[in-house]
């Protein structure tokens, strides 16, 4: 047994006890904090399956973003535990220990049978990378060949934010998300603000860029910006904005309306819907990442910030 | 036993255990986050299927790869949604349970419906 065999054994080891802890321990808190080290090490897990774009997505977004926002709503949440006393009774608790073990086993049982060798669209993705003249294949599946889905998690992105501002009450419609945060001006947190944006944002610029060849991309840089902006605003430094501001919206609709835009001109002048003109491929799915980016780095930080809880003014 | 057996076994526990949650934990944000639980093992057993039909020099199968990150991200969305209307059943009720009718007289200060 090697010493990767190993590593990958005490991983999992680690990865299935958080998984266990996090759903049998009894307070929610401690339950939060476990499934946030359980998705920052699924994305070691990622790495060592050499799926590095998705490593970098489920570390910033998985982990990152979605601990933040499951924290906040068991911070605020805490005191209403004692009051629920409901419990399911043994029965429920037993047959469904029942389905969950045997889907799981099936399920283990499927991987163990797998058909060998497996089947895969690889070869296609590499006789087909030259006509978009980028060599990150995950790029290339997302932003061209599977294009329609990622425009379409785009939609889903806005129609989430469409949701949540719904929830506002009628005092706080199209006011700011969240509450003020109030932090020490000479404190930890505000020095932190002040001194990592600045580098985040080359990151995150930089991860979109490096993403056409190498693992990034728009969602992975587009993370790294929420998370800078988000910092921002929890020092105290910067408010949320209104969520009736026209830039913001303008924003939030850039990165699917361009996709869109760019989709319908290959329907009306090129042979089918996102069909990109091979010599134009490059630059216009750069165009697109670069709305996206800005996009998803507002819609992630405007999800986490939550529903307008404040008036404008 | 090679990676991906180790992995592909401790995902699909994964599955099972955030289905048990799912169903077994009365709090709504402790089923938000066995649904991702479970979710988290489902993307794992496509990265799986993925490294298995790893071919021409990849690693990974990119084409799983790009779906995975897309899921991530709409997962995301929804979990956050989800805690949003959560949070506002909170303000509104001024408690989260998901059994009979809420509480008439609601303990918190509830800022307008």
């Amino acid at each position: 047994m090697s010493i990767a065999t190993v590593f990958e054994i005490a991983l999992a080891a680690v990865v299935l006890g958080l998984a266990i802890w996090t759903i049998a321990v009894p307070d929610t808190y401690s339950a939060t904090v476990g499934f946030i080290a359980y998705g920052l090490l699924v994305a070691l897990i990622w790495v060592r399956l050499d799926a590095v774009d998705v490593a970098l997505t489920e570390a910033a977004i998985g982990g990152g973003l979605g601990g933040v926002v499951l924290l906040g709503a068991a911070a605020r949440l805490r005191d209403t535990e004692a009051m629920t006393t409901e419990a399911p009774s043994l029965i429920v608790r037993l047959s469904a220990a029942i389905l969950s073990a045997s889907i799981a086993a099936a399920l283990a049982v499927a991987i163990l049978l797998l058909p060998d060798p497996a089947p895969t669209l690889a070869p296609e993705v590499v006789s087909n990378s030259g006509a978009t003249g980028m060599a990150n294949p995950v790029t290339n599946v997302l932003m061209a060949f599977r294009g329609m889905d990622t425009m379409l998690e785009k939609v889903v992105l806005l129609l989430a934010i469409v949701g949540v501002w719904s929830l506002a009450s009628d005092q706080a419609w199209g006011g700011r998300p969240g509450l003020r945060h109030q932090a020490d001006p000479n404190g930890v947190l505000a020095f932190l603000a002040r001194l990592l944006p600045p580098a985040g944002i080359v990151v995150g610029i930089y991860i979109l860029w490096t993403g056409a060849d190498h693992p990034g991309g728009a969602f992975q840089g587009g993370a790294v910006l929420a998370s800078m902006w988000l910092l921002v605003i929890m020092a105290g430094l910067a408010d949320t904005p209104p969520v009736r501001s026209r830039w913001l919206r303008l924003i939030l609709v850039s990165g699917p309306g361009l996709f869109l835009v760019v989709g319908l001109g290959g329907l009306c002048f090129g042979p089918a819907f996102l069909a990109y003109p091979v010599a134009f491929a490059k630059p216009l799915i750069l165009g697109i990442e670069v709305a996206m980016l800005l996009t998803i780095a507002t819609t992630l930080g405007l999800l986490l910030a939550g529903a307008p809880e404040r008036s404008a003014e | 036993m090679s990676a991906v057996t180790v992995f592909g076994l401790c995902a699909a526990a994964a599955v099972g255990l955030g289905l048990y949650g799912l169903i077994a934990n009365p709090q709504p944000l402790r089923k938000i986050i066995a649904f991702n639980l479970l979710g988290s093992g489902v993307f794992l057993l496509f990265g799986i299927v993925g490294r298995r039909g790893a071919a021409a020099a990849f690693g990974n199968d990119p084409v799983p790869q790009a779906l995975v990150i897309t899921g991530v991200v709409v997962a995301f969305s929804a979990t956050a949604l989800a805690i949003a209307l959560l949070l506002r059943l909170f303000q509104i009720a001024g408690s989260t349970t998901l059994d009979g009718p809420a509480p008439a007289s609601p303990p918190s200060d509830p800022s307008g419906g």
